[in-house]
């Protein structure tokens, strides 16, 4: 309890545990809320603070990405897919089994124990690649990224370039027509009906 | 962490810099917002043969002041059907973040509030309120979200209009992410380095230093990708009038409307800043030109570039927009970085 008091007190431990409270209040409205605006705005807040727990721990390139690549990239997909509800009512959700939802929510229990439990062990945790005080986190990252992981990074950009074509290639069905046009002439539709009657 | 940079050197930036630093940008960021307005207005009437806004003061001066008036007193709507609470938070988003962007990069030159002021003298107040050493990537990472003010404002209105707004800014913010993060990757090549301190440092050998001159190809993808970063004309498809009413800001009025429009300019002043110091030589001292006058004049010339375009050009079509910057923009700057990587690497 002292140490959690003294933590309290200095500049990184508040800001530490002000976060945690933050970002586990605003994923909570994320699961538990039945409006998609809440849910939204919610998670992408939640993603912003996450990125505050790197800049604590003078990891600014990574809280950078976070911020970059989780909030202004997918988080903005997710919200695209949500312009097709109407965002202002409240949506019904199917309750699944009683069974699956306590499943679920014991073993999520039984993870963040785990979680919680790990820092008791944390003496025995040790840094592989620490930071180099005077070197850039950027560099840091990029020296472990191109020497260690460079195979699984080589792996994600061959899966990434497979995902984009699988994308081009699934919405670049009659990319080549413009939609006006084929409005202007009245055909476009009869066009499309008589393709799938083919099919 | 980072030591040899110039702020390293600086006398020691203590928390109470930082908070006046920070309530300076506020300030005078704010007030320059409400000065824009009019500036804009009598550059754009007398590119068109008009006189603009006289009858208010002596040049129609006291125009900012009714302006502010009739924004703070108007009445404040909520829609009926709307979302009150995201509907509400919306506005601060964009000026919140337009605000923390502006955190990391330099504006106005550090100072010493002088000793005989009391309690407060003798302060050293920083050029840049946070150093972050990746500031370039945190400005960008920051404006991205703000995306999230137009996006929730359209969304939460219940207003068909707002929901084509919030699309619209959906896909031309995420789209021209892609090019403001490609074009201004090839000046980092050459830096090796995300911080603007760095990026100034590199630019301070004079006028033929100044980035501009190597990489030409990606000043001009950045200031185009600036344009429609910040929602101005030709690419401000998200209020464009003519076609969606006002787009996300349709059912906005008084200090909520206020708020999107001072995030507006805030974020138009960030773009200014980073096209200076990145490309055109940032705060470096120009022959006997001290260097706080050089950026001034410098983010004072984007302004009125973007005051320009706007008198000079059309708004384009939302198809244009993204046939632009995915069939064109795009190319090009990933063309620009590959032959700056072979340059770099012969």
């Amino acid at each position: 309890m002292e140490n959690f008091l003294a933590s309290l007190f200095t500049f990184q431990g508040f800001a530490f545990y002000l976060f945690s409270f933050l970002t586990i209040i605003l994923f909570w409205i994320t699961v538990m809320s039945n409006n998609v605006l809440y849910a939204m705005t919610s998670l992408a807040s939640g993603m912003v603070l996450i990125s505050g727990f790197f800049f604590i721990l003078g990891a600014d390139f990574l809280g950078v990405v976070q911020l970059i690549v989780y909030v202004g990239a997918v988080m903005a997909l997710y919200s695209f897919a949500m312009m097709f509800f109407d965002a202002t009512r409240e949506i019904k959700e199917k309750n699944t089994s009683g069974a699956v939802v306590f499943v679920l929510g014991g073993l999520s229990a039984l993870m963040l124990v785990l979680m919680f439990a790990a820092p008791i062990h944390s003496e025995s945790i040790q840094a592989l690649y620490p930071m180099h005080e005077g070197v850039g986190n950027a560099q840091d990252v990029g020296i472990v990224l191109f020497t260690k992981y460079l195979v699984p990074f080589e792996v994600a950009a061959l899966m990434l370039l497979v995902a984009m074509i699988a994308g081009i290639i699934l919405a670049g069905k009659k990319m080549d027509q413009s939609l006006t046009e084929m409005m202007d002439e009245d055909a476009g539709e009869d066009e499309i009906l008589t393709q799938k009657d083919e099919k | 962490m980072e030591t040899t940079t110039l702020i390293g050197q600086l006398p020691e930036v203590t928390a109470v810099g930082v908070a006046i630093k920070a309530i300076l940008i506020l300030a005078i960021i704010s007030a320059v917002a409400g000065f824009g307005t009019y500036l804009e207005r009598k550059v754009l009437a007398f590119m068109q043969r008009r006189l603009g806004p006289m009858h208010v003061g002596p040049y129609g001066l006291l125009q900012i002041a009714a302006d502010g008036i009739k924004l703070f007193t108007k009445e404040d709507i909520v829609p009926q059907h709307a979302n009150a609470v995201i509907f509400k938070v919306a506005p601060v988003i964009t000026a919140a973040t337009a605000f923390i962007a502006l955190s990391a990069v330099p504006v106005f030159p550090d100072f010493r509030i002088p000793e005989f002021i009391p309690v407060l003298g003798g302060t050293f107040v920083p050029s840049i309120a946070s150093d972050v050493n990746v500031g370039i990537l945190f400005v960008l990472g920051m404006m991205a979200a703000g995306l999230y003010g137009p996006l929730l404002a359209g969304m939460a209105q219940a207003n068909k209009w707002g929901i084509i707004g919030a699309a619209r800014t959906a896909i031309q913010f995420l789209s021209y992410e892609v090019i403001t993060g490609l074009s201004i990757l090839a000046p980092i090549m050459l830096v090796g380095s995300l911080s603007l301190v760095d990026f100034n440092e590199a630019q301070s050998g004079g006028f033929t230093s100044w980035f501009v001159w190597q990489q030409p190809v990606a000043f001009i993808l950045f200031l185009i990708a600036g344009f429609a970063e910040t929602n101005r004309t030709p690419f401000d498809l998200l209020e464009h009038e003519a076609e969606v009413i006002s787009g996300y800001a349709t059912e906005y009025s008084g200090m909520r409307w206020g708020m999107f429009f001072i995030g507006e300019y805030a974020n138009m002043i960030t773009i200014s800043i980073l096209a200076a110091v990145v490309f055109l030589g940032g705060y470096n001292d120009f022959g006997f030109i001290a260097g706080w006058i050089m950026i001034l004049l410098k983010v004072a010339f984007f302004f009125f570039l973007m005051l320009w375009v706007r008198a000079a050009w059309p708004h384009v079509r939302p198809d244009q927009l993204m046939w632009l910057c995915w069939k064109v923009l795009m190319p090009i700057a990933v063309i620009n970085v590959v032959v700056t990587g072979i340059v770099i690497m012969v």
